[in-house]
Order: structure tokens, then C-alpha cells, then sequence
């Protein structure tokens, strides 16, 4: 039952990639800018946890929300501080600040604390269950439900409360959300906070998958959550979430036949097919440019 | 006229430097940790002039330039080492590869836009970091031996070649069709200007010239490896190009001379480089988003004002 057991690596890595794939959608959604520094919250936010576990030895749980807390802090902060005065600048200017931004991070963090990897503690005990005779760790078996239990507060949040209604209004149309007086400004930063509050909780995950964590980790889990939202249809919540597992799982399929050192090579062999046949993505409807 | 002697002066200009640099060192007046940063400052030019042609120029963002430097690097090298043919064919040859490349890259993905073209080059540089990864005839992950052989005058030479045509390309019917696309992509194939046709040969130039960098790079250290070329890299090339304004070769010249020797001197400090660069990156986007120089060149700054060629509403 090789198979099976593959399967569900392949939905763990993909819930860790759709859980910071969410957080691009959501930012590009709105202000369509690509934030290469979401990468980069999701290291933070990993570190974060790793603090919080083994300097102040708080549990699981309150170490996610710890981490969570404090990206979506974050993330605020670079909205504010970085991008808020390029709302009208060209998109190139915008996606070189989201770069630059981006390497500010990984080699602050650095600067700050050197480049060596810290060991994730572990926090869960190393139960193995039997399904279908594949043997799933406890570990993949928490990451699901975690994931899938902040999507579901995810899709409540979007389309039940009134920050969601004022999210989905702004991405749609942001002049005629601010006609309608809906607070663009409030919005937006709100956007920035729920998906680097994603982001967090993804890198703790991630350093309980995968027990080592470093400043430069988040380029290309980033890179990958990206080509994942690309994949789903960028902008579009539910795509994240399919593109997310659709990448991890085939990228285990690759590691899986023997390809490993291939594995990154796939994500972006992907990116290129559907970026040439359908750009805007599995969920995505064709848009004319006007002139 | 008045165009043939800003040429000749350019030519006599650039002779010039060259015949005094070379006396500095072959007189020794000049130490090797000075010249070999008047090479690199030789190899990071072409790289920024090449970039310059795809995004200045043409206006097409692309991010995985440094992929087109690894083509140039390891084919160039392989051909020196393994084939043991003569350093100046292997040069040529890594260009031409590159140029390959660059064809293959561009005709599907130039058809993207913004954003999507970023992430696809982007893409394509980091699957040719991977391909060369994986074969081993090349050392795999642990890199590749190359002797020494860019010497000034090979780096010069290239140096003075692509500024020369890249300098015509864009002073040409063509220079000014993919100027036109930068402005107005859709305004310009109105126009009927084949918008494709120009946007391929822009970036298979821009990729032929960082191959030709690429030859320069590898054979001016001891061991090239994959990591080299990731796209920490293509950053760097990407901020010279910003740096120095998005439409100005000399502008690209000039940041790509200023950075350089900025981090000579902080390679022993790689964090505070990497820092000071993406703060200078924010910095220029978030205060002066056209670069330093807009779409001026150095030579508009003297002498009589002439009729811009156009700009201002640069990538909307």
C-alpha cells in the first residue's frame, strides 16, 4: 500500500503549501501584487514557533497562535510601511519592492541571528496509525486536520463576516467598494494580516514535518505556494486549496519515482505548462485586456 | 553627421581606457585584486546591458537572467576543459547557446504579460539551474574546474562589443519598434509592429550577450557550481538594471560600476551586501521608481537638449 501511504505525504506537503498559496491569492486578489515577501512570513512565522517551543517551552497550540499573532503583526507592518505608497505605481515597481522586501527579510533574519539551521523540537508523540495497511505518522494526520481546519475558518470568515463581505467588494471593484464606503485601507490590511496569519501557522507546520528550519527556507516553499495559486486560478480562494494539494501531490509522485532531485524542477515545469495554455489558472475565467 | 562623431569619440573614448589600463597592468601599477575587479566590473556591464535590452528597452520583465549566464558559464567551460578548443570559439559558442536558449525560452513564455512573464522566467532560470544539477558530467552539485583565461582584454573586448550593439539595436528601426512595445504593447501591434517577432529577438540578444558574460564569469574563477547561478543572481542583475533606470544604457553602465565595487569591498560581509542592496531596491522603488536616470542616457546630459524619446508611462 505504497501508494496510499504517498497519497497522503503528498496532501500533507500540499495542505503546507495552499495554507501560504492562500495568503498570495488573497493579497493578489486584491491589490494585484505579487508579495514575494509571503515567503518570508512563512520563515518568520516558523522561527516564531520554534522560540516560542523551546525559549518560552509553551505547547503546541499556543505557539501556533504565538506565531499566527505575530505575523499577521507582520504582515501588516510590510503593507504599511512598503507597499501602501505604491498603490498606483506601476506593477513592476510593485513586484521590485515585494523582491526587495523579500531579501531584506531573509538577510535581516540572518543578520540578526546568523545563517545557521535550528533542529524543530518535537511536539507530538511518534504515533504511526495503520490504514489500509500504509502507515501514516501522526504527524501528517494533525498537519491535515490543522490545515484543513483553518480553511474552513478561512472560507467562514470570507464569506460570513463583514470584513470578508468588504474583502470580497474591494477585490472585485476598489473604486466602487470605496464609493459604497467600504474602508479600502482597513480592508487591505486586514487581508495582509489573515494571510500571513496563515502563513505562520504553515511554517511552524512545517517545522514539525520537517524538523529543520533556516532564514533562507522561505524562497522556495514561497516560490511553490505561488506557482500553487497560479495553478488553482490566482485571486480565487477555493483555487489556492486545489492548486496547493494538486502541486504536493505530484511532487511527491516525482520524489516518489525515483526523481528526487528533480522534485523542484516539476513545480515549475507546472508553472510553465499552465502559465502557456491557461494562464489564469484551473478555476480562472478568460478576461479581455481592454486598451 | 552629428551621430557618426558621438560614435567616433565613443570609440576613441573606449580605446583610450582600454590602452590605459592595460599599461597600469602590465606595468604592475595595478595589483591583481584591482584588475580582477575592473573584470568583474567588465562581466556585471554586459550583464546589466543585456538585461537592459529586455527590460529597458523591449519592457518585458524578465528574472531569470542568471540562467542565461549558467547556459554561457558551462557550456564555455565545458568546451575549454573538456573539449580543450581555444578560449575565444568556446566564448562564442557559450553565447550562441544561450542565444538558443533564449530562443526557446521566449517564444512561448514572451507571450505573457507583467507579472506571469516575471514568474515564468523566473521559472525557467531555476529549471536550468536544476538541469545542470542534475548532470553529472558537469560535477553535479559540487561544480565544474575552469581555468583561468579572461584576461582585461577578452573582457574589454566583449565589453566594448555589446555596449556597440546594443547601442545600434536600440538607435535602429527595430531599437525604436521595441520601444514602441514598451510603451504600448497593444498600441503598438495596432500599429502593426509584430509585436512577438521583437519581443524574441530582444531577448534572444539580451540572452546571447549573457552567455558571452558567461563564458567571461566561469573562466575567471576556479570552480563554477549550480548554486552560483540561482536567482540571488538574477537579482543582482535585475538591480543593476533598476538602479541605474529602466530605459537608460548608461544608466545600466553606471550602476552596474557602482555596485560592483560596493561589494568587492563588503565580500566579507555577504549579509550587510545582501541588506544594503534590497534596502537600496525599496528605497529607489518606494522615492524615485523610474531609477536613478529615468529613460536619459549620460549624453543627454550635456549638450544641447533634444526631443526626448518618449517616455514616462514606463510598464502600466
Amino acid at each position: 500500500m505504497e501508494w496510499v501511504q504517498q497519497l497522503i505525504n503528498g496532501i500533507s506537503l500540499g495542505s503546507i503549501y495552499a495554507l501560504i498559496a492562500l495568503g498570495y491569492t488573497m493579497v493578489y486578489g486584491i491589490i494585484k501584487l505579487i508579495n514575494f515577501a509571503h515567503g518570508d512570513v512563512f520563515m518568520v512565522g516558523s522561527f516564531i514557533g520554534f522560540y516560542a517551543i523551546t525559549g518560552f517551552g509553551l505547547g503546541f497550540v499556543p505557539a501556533l497562535l504565538l506565531s499566527m499573532a505575530a505575523c499577521a503583526v507582520f504582515g501588516v507592518l510590510i503593507e504599511r510601511i512598503a507597499y501602501k505608497r505604491l498603490r498606483n505605481a506601476t506593477r513592476i515597481a510593485a513586484l521590485i519592492t515585494a523582491i526587495g522586501v523579500s531579501l531584506l527579510i531573509e538577510y535581516g533574519v540572518i543578520y540578526v541571528r546568523g545563517a545557521q539551521p535550528e533542529a524543530y523540537p518535537n511536539v507530538f508523540p511518534n504515533a504511526t496509525f495503520d490504514l489500509f495497511g500504509a502507515k501514516i505518522s501522526s504527524q501528517s494526520l494533525f498537519i491535515l486536520l490543522i490545515s484543513v481546519g483553518l480553511m474552513i475558518i478561512l472560507q467562514f470568515i470570507v464569506h460570513r463576516t463583514k470584513i470578508g463581505k468588504a474583502m470580497r467588494a474591494v477585490s472585485h471593484d476598489i473604486d466602487a467598494a470605496r464609493l459604497m464606503g467600504i474602508n479600502v485601507d482597513r480592508t487591505i490590511s486586514a487581508t495582509f494580516a489573515i494571510g500571513s496569519a496563515l502563513a505562520g501557522a504553515a511554517g511552524v507546520i512545517f517545522g514539525i514535518y520537517y524538523t529543520k528550519i533556516e532564514p533562507l527556507m522561505g524562497i522556495i516553499p514561497g516560490l511553490k505556494a505561488f506557482i500553487a495559486a497560479v495553478l488553482g486560478g490566482i485571486g480565487i480562494i477555493p483555487g489556492a486549496m486545489v492548486g496547493g494539494l494538486v502541486l504536493g501531490v505530484a511532487e511527491t509522485v516525482v520524489s516518489a519515482l525515483g526523481f528526487s532531485l528533480w522534485r523542484d524542477a516539476a513545480a515549475f515545469i507546472i508553472l510553465i505548462l499552465i502559465l502557456i495554455f491557461k494562464p489564469s489558472g484551473i478555476f480562472g475565467k478568460n478576461s479581455r485586456e481592454k486598451v | 553627421m552629428k551621430k557618426s562623431k558621438g560614435f567616433w569619440l565613443f570609440l576613441i573614448l573606449s580605446i583610450l581606457g582600454y590602452g590605459i589600463t592595460q599599461v597600469l597592468i602590465s606595468s604592475g601599477m595595478l595589483n591583481p585584486f584591482y584588475s580582477n575587479m575592473l573584470i568583474n566590473i567588465a562581466i556585471n556591464i554586459i550583464l546589466a546591458v543585456s538585461l537592459h535590452l529586455v527590460i529597458g528597452i523591449t519592457g518585458q520583465f524578465s528574472i531569470g537572467h542568471a540562467g542565461f549566464l549558467a547556459v554561457g558559464a558551462y557550456v564555455s567551460a565545458i568546451l575549454t576543459m573538456k573539449l580543450l578548443l581555444p578560449f575565444p570559439v568556446a566564448l562564442i559558442a557559450g553565447g550562441l547557446v544561450a542565444a538558443l536558449a533564449g530562443l526557446v525560452v521566449g517564444i512561448p513564455t514572451l507571450r505573457l504579460r507583467g507579472d506571469y512573464l516575471a514568474i515564468a522566467t523566473l521559472g525557467f532560470g531555476e529549471i536550468i539551474r536544476i538541469v545542470f544539477l542534475n548532470i553529472e558530467y558537469v560535477g553535479g552539485a559540487a561544480g565544474m574546474q575552469v581555468s583561468h583565461f579572461t584576461t582585461w582584454t577578452y573582457a574589454f573586448v566583449c565589453l566594448f562589443l555589446t555596449i556597440l550593439v546594443i547601442m545600434n539595436f536600440t538607435n535602429s528601426r527595430h531599437g525604436r519598434a521595441a520601444i514602441s512595445i514598451r510603451e504600448n504593447e497593444i498600441a503598438a501591434d495596432a500599429m502593426g509592429i509584430n509585436t512577438t517577432y521583437y519581443k524574441v529577438v530582444a531577448f534572444t540578444i539580451g540572452s546571447f550577450f549573457a552567455g558571452i558574460a558567461g563564458g567571461l564569469y566561469s573562466h575567471n574563477f576556479y570552480i563554477i557550481q549550480p548554486t552560483n547561478f540561482g536567482f540571488l543572481k538574477s537579482f543582482d542583475i535585475l538591480i543593476y538594471v533598476v538602479l541605474g533606470g529602466l530605459g537608460s544604457l548608461s544608466g545600466a553602465v553606471l550602476a552596474a560600476i557602482l555596485l560592483t565595487i560596493i561589494s568587492t569591498f563588503l565580500q566579507d560581509f555577504p549579509e550587510t551586501r545582501m541588506i544594503i542592496y534590497s534596502l537600496v531596491l525599496v528605497i529607489v522603488m518606494l522615492y524615485r521608481p523610474q531609477g536613478l536616470m529615468g529613460t536619459r542616457e549620460i549624453t543627454d546630459l550635456f549638450g544641447k537638449r533634444k526631443a526626448t524619446k518618449g517616455g514616462g508611462s514606463y510598464g502600466k
